[in-house]
């Protein structure tokens, strides 16, 4: 339950104590059959990263941005001076405080 | 009743027989005699049919000047998380509703560019976490074969515009068989290329290493001319491969003779439904009598493959999903400060199943967790791909499997999630380990279509086409009896 | 307690530092998409479907961002890896769009180097490794005070590339970290892949800072330290919270792991209200971008192409013109100075005065004005040609700075200023005794002092003729004039 409720606010998910309770039980029973794969032998496998990708193909250093065919205001949700506003933060001092 | 062939449309309108206008009032006509509306199939999220009409309508005028393009006039229906730039660009979510994207996938431009008009958005898995199309905040969209039975998911709309007959050509997407087990659920063809063959600049992630656009044809060809007009490198896509793209539509006329198809022996298991696998044995027997070689193969690591999907896919996605928060787009709850907000928003605009993926992305990679699950999964993928690596180096072309285990089943059927992603256990292999695979309709069980699948080694789609035209050729209406 | 209470407390217990530095590469666009990646344009103004992480929207890596931070990591005397990943950081705040920073985690793009920040008294070199450089994204800004009750975000910075420069915990003061620091700078403005301003934010530094007692080998618990936007505020930063955590551990207590907030104004460190449990930031490969494979032949043409570094300009200077250790050390502060430098004293052909000039002159009117030596407006081929005008005797010193200040003013070349204005040297013997005359006229009681052998009031009067010749008298000649005239 801890656990859920840690992982609910990494994810920034509100959930109700009901909620909660039975995501706890889906989890587990979800994890239960993903204890399969502890059973494998990978010693010395590779991850699979990149599959079937040739290298990481560059870009040169020039615009022109890709552009957008309607400006922010058609989509943003509140905007003021070309600002995208949200709540204040209560404390602001550093980028994971939020 | 199936829509007119693209390829035929297409000619029409070149030589103009009939104008684009007329297919598009063809396509909007279907889509209401087979009831594809909310309270009917519910096969669209967003329709625009006065847009529709105006595409069209250029179409008609830019017809003198320039070649013909391989989709000209073909209404094409696109599953609704890919961006487009008139009709809102969805997910199936709440949490993008009314969200109209201020840029096109290019996978849209590339249908525009050959002439293709853009039909509808489709019905579709909120973001894609599905595969029953129940899961949508605009409603569970219905099997036109079988109206009381899911489409298969999450591409449902996509399979259900083309089993109407509404459309010939549907893009949908794949992630773990999003794409195949719908084509299979409606008796029509899926395909999902190669890992890299499509761009997916403008599809909206779910798990950016195994999603891919995907293409539903009424037959192969409509496929096939859908994925050749798609397919081909973008720049704006690191992933995408700068692999020249052959035309699909020459493998029609190629032979099966000398081509030799494997039968992994896991896809076979004793468990599988006894109809279905005689389905797929019958369609086996088709291609030994064209000529090809049959071979039994063992893809050892194939039982592994939905733990490994369920880890990898929803640990991509919880990553994906941050970007909804709220503040630049899409649903904004308000809520008590700026934590109030994200949390407000993203538990008011995601749906119950998303949530889940989230969450149980979220703890497989989390402190203490990572090794055990996302890294061990990514070591056991590597195992998948490499079964695929070893049985096609060892001579075989083509891998045929049945699509799913079972045919479309009732809606409601499937409660418990677990037992929805085993739907996947046959499909999800191709994407773990990037090679291309589709579905194509091998006859009806119970009344309901049962799909067989190919897969063939990385960017060798022409031979999946090979064995495909082949295959349905030589079925002919029983294919769909 | 005070300070200077706990100092002989301070001096049982040893500070251990390690520094992370964020530095922001100098690229026209941003890293992972076509978006200016220049400072100033309206908000939002330099935005994409990239860098608004609008859904659908994918990144693909500037070349030129690979090849800075390559040169960068190269100049730190590094290993750049032939195959480093990416990987998503995974954290929610309001200008990271995607909810994710792209960044380098368990294969960056370097590892292993060192640089020197100076010598240890008995002359060994004081070596602070450098853990690894890695590349990732920048976030946008949130902007707090520009209107009531909500936050500003604007995302122009949101995407630009930088690169985190990770040192080992070798500094064992306040001061190391300082040197550590400059010398740093120095090393990537002679690279030229940053800005490198702490002020203008293209350089940020964070601090890991624990205590132990003298002698003990094990490292104590750290905080890091962050908010600090001067080498000078690291440095006291620094001082302060190791002040804080002996005045801890002398007490019995633990240091708890944690980040501290420096408030420059306060001259304090406050706790930063995050719990160090709640960071989770959920590293993983960043599956929408391939591993980076450099070949090995692009990264050796990048070592190849690296300009002469500090250390070798140093002492290049040194044994090439002959200058003193500070001249040495100033004229290769920088690398636009040693450039300024250099072509003036390879113009001119004496070193010296050169030296003399550049940091006396030169260096003085860009520190009043606050430019760039790059954008200064007597360039070094001008200066050149001022120098020869004075070592040729054409202009005399005095009159060398007053053409200079013209030079500064118009940006004419100093010849024509020389003759424009009459400054050209006067050593014409007629015109030197009528001056002489005025001033003995005007001074009367000084001369006759003179001639009474107050030989010291010699400068006051030489000073009253080269004022009056507006610094044109050759003052050799007027020296034997006024000999000559007053003391026979």
């Amino acid at each position: 339950m801890n656990d859920v409720r840690h992982i609910a606010t990494l994810a920034r998910l509100g959930l109700t104590d009901v909620r909660a309770a039975a995501i706890v039980d889906e989890l587990n029973i979800i994890l239960g059959h993903m204890d399969e794969l502890s059973k494998v032998d990978t010693a010395g496998v590779q991850e699979a990263i990149g599959v079937g990708a040739q290298g990481l193909p560059v870009r040169t250093d020039s615009g022109p941005p890709f552009p957008l065919e309607r400006s922010m205001d058609s989509f943003a949700p509140s905007l003021r001076d070309g600002f995208l506003l949200v709540p204040r933060l209560s404390t602001h001092e550093s980028s994971e405080e939020a | 009743m199936t829509a007119r062939s693209s390829a035929l449309v297409r000619d029409d309108v070149a030589a103009g027989r009939v104008t684009a206008a007329s297919t598009v009032d063809a396509a909007i006509a279907r889509a209401k005699e087979v009831h594809a509306g909310r309270d009917g199939l519910n096969v669209f999220a967003w329709t625009d049919d006065a847009d529709a009409r105006a595409q069209a309508a250029a179409i008609t005028t830019r017809l003198a000047d320039t070649t013909p393009g391989q989709l000209l006039g073909v209404p094409v229906a696109v599953k609704d998380n890919i961006a487009t730039l008139t009709m809102p660009t969805t997910c199936g979510s709440r949490i993008l509703d009314g969200y109209v994207s201020p840029y096109q996938a290019t996978v849209v431009k590339r249908l525009r560019d050959a002439g293709a008009v853009i039909f509808g958005k489709t019905n579709m898995d909120e973001f894609a976490m599905g595969s029953s199309t129940e899961h949508s905040a605009y409603g569970p969209t219905r099997n036109p074969v079988a109206p009381d039975r899911v489409p298969g998911g999450s591409s449902g709309g996509s399979a259900a515009a083309v089993a109407s007959g509404i459309v010939s050509i549907a893009l949908g997407s794949e992630t773990g068989g999003s794409v195949r087990q719908p084509a299979s659920f409606c008796g029509i063809v899926g395909v999902k290329p190669t890992y890299g063959r499509v761009s997916r600049f403008g599809l909206v992630a779910f798990a950016s290493s195994l999603d891919q656009v995907g293409v539903f044809g009424a037959t192969v060809a409509d496929a096939a001319r859908g994925l050749g007009v798609i397919a081909g490198h973008d720049p704006m896509d690191s992933t995408s491969a700068a692999i020249p793209v052959p035309d699909y539509l020459d493998s029609a006329n190629a032979d099966v003779k000398g081509l030799v198809i494997g039968l992994p022996k896991e896809y076979f298991p004793t468990s599988l439904d006894p109809a279905i696998r005689a389905r797929c044995d019958a369609a086996v027997e088709r291609l030994r009598s064209l000529g090809a070689t049959i071979r039994d193969v063992s893809l050892p690591h194939t039982d592994l493959a939905i733990p490994v999907y369920y880890i990898v896919a929803p640990a991509e996605a919880s990553s994906n999903l941050a970007r909804f928060d709220g503040v630049r787009y899409g649903l904004r709850v308000e809520g008590d400060g700026l934590r109030g907000m994200y949390e407000a928003t993203r538990s008011g605009g995601f749906g119950p199943e998303v949530t889940r993926r989230i969450l149980l992305g979220t703890y497989v990679l989390s402190a203490g967790y990572y090794d055990a699950y996302y890294r061990k999964a990514q070591q056991v993928r590597t195992l998948i791909a490499d079964d695929f690596r070893r049985v096609f180096e060892s001579g075989v072309h083509v891998l045929f499997t049945p699509t799913a285990p079972t045919t479309a089943f009732p809606i409601g059927a499937i409660s418990d999630p677990y037992e929805m992603y085993l739907s996947d256990i046959f499909t999800a292999t191709a994407n773990l380990a990037g090679v291309p695979a589709m579905s194509v309709p091998i006859g009806r069980v119970g009344g309901l279509p049962v799909g067989g699948q190919f897969l063939a080694s990385h960017f060798d789609e022409t031979r999946m086409f090979t064995a495909a035209f082949a295959l349905e050729r030589a079925m002919g209406a029983e294919a769909h009896a | 307690m005070s300070s200077s209470a706990i100092t002989p407390l301070l001096e049982r217990w040893e500070m251990v530092v390690g520094l992370e530095v964020h530095v922001q590469l100098k690229t026209r666009t941003k890293a992972f998409c076509g978006c200016s990646a220049e400072y100033g344009a309206s908000p939002n103004a330099n935005t994409c479907p990239v860098c608004l992480a609008l859904p659908g929207a994918l990144p693909v890596l500037n070349e030129h961002a690979v090849g800075l931070a390559a040169r960068a990591a190269l100049a730190l005397n590094c290993d750049v890896q032939p195959v480093s990943i990416f990987a998503r950081k995974n954290y929610f705040y309001p200008d990271l769009p995607k909810g994710y920073q792209i960044s380098q985690f368990d294969k960056p793009l370097a590892l292993g180097g060192w640089i020197e920040i100076g010598a240890r008294a008995e002359g060994s070199p004081i070596r602070i490794g450098i853990t690894r450089v890695h590349m990732e994204e920048d976030a946008g800004k949130s902007v707090h005070d520009r209107f009531p009750s909500v936050s500003a975000i604007d995302l122009n910075r949101s995407g630009v590339p930088l690169i985190e420069i990770v040192s080992e915990p070798d500094m064992r003061s306040a001061e190391q970290a300082g040197a550590y620091l400059r010398v740093l700078k120095q090393i990537l403005e002679y690279v030229d892949v940053s800005d490198v301003s702490m002020e203008e934010g293209s350089l940020r530094v964070d601090a890991n800072v624990s205590a132990r007692r003298r002698g003990e080998t094990k490292l104590g618990t750290k905080t890091e330290v962050k908010n600090m936007n001067s080498f000078s505020g690291v440095e006291r930063a620094l001082e302060v919270e190791f002040a804080r955590q002996v005045g801890v551990l002398a007490a019995g207590g633990t240091v708890e792991q944690q980040t501290m907030l420096w408030d420059g104004n306060a001259g304090q460190v406050r706790p930063s209200r995050t719990k160090e449990g709640s960071h989770d930031y959920r590293y993983f490969p960043e599956p929408d971008l391939p591993p980076l494979v450099l070949a090995t032949d692009w990264i050796a043409k990048v070592r190849h192409d690296l300009p002469e570094l500090p250390a070798a300009r140093r002492s290049r200077f040194a044994d090439e013109y002959k200058i003193g250790e500070y001249d040495v050390e100033v004229l290769t502060s920088n690398p636009r100075i040693a450039d300024y430098y250099e072509s003036v004293a390879r113009s001119h052909g004496d070193p010296k005065a050169a030296a003399n000039w550049v940091m006396g002159e030169v260096l003085a009117t860009l520190k009043t004005s606050g430019d760039d030596i790059a954008r200064f407006r007597v360039r070094p081929a001008d200066l050149a040609s001022l120098l020869n005008l004075v070592k040729d005797g054409v202009v005399s010193h005095t009159a060398a700075k007053q053409i200079f200040a013209r030079m500064l003013a118009t940006g004419d070349p100093p010849a024509q200023i020389a003759e424009r204005d009459g400054l050209v040297k006067v050593d014409d013997d007629g015109q030197l005794a009528a001056w002489l005359d005025e001033v003995i006229a005007e001074n009367p009681a000084e001369a006759e002092r003179y001639r009474n052998g107050e030989k010291k009031l010699q400068g006051v009067l030489i000073g009253a003729v080269m004022k009056k010749s507006k610094g044109r008298a050759d003052p050799k000649k007027l020296n034997q004039l006024l000999t000559s005239r007053l003391t026979s």
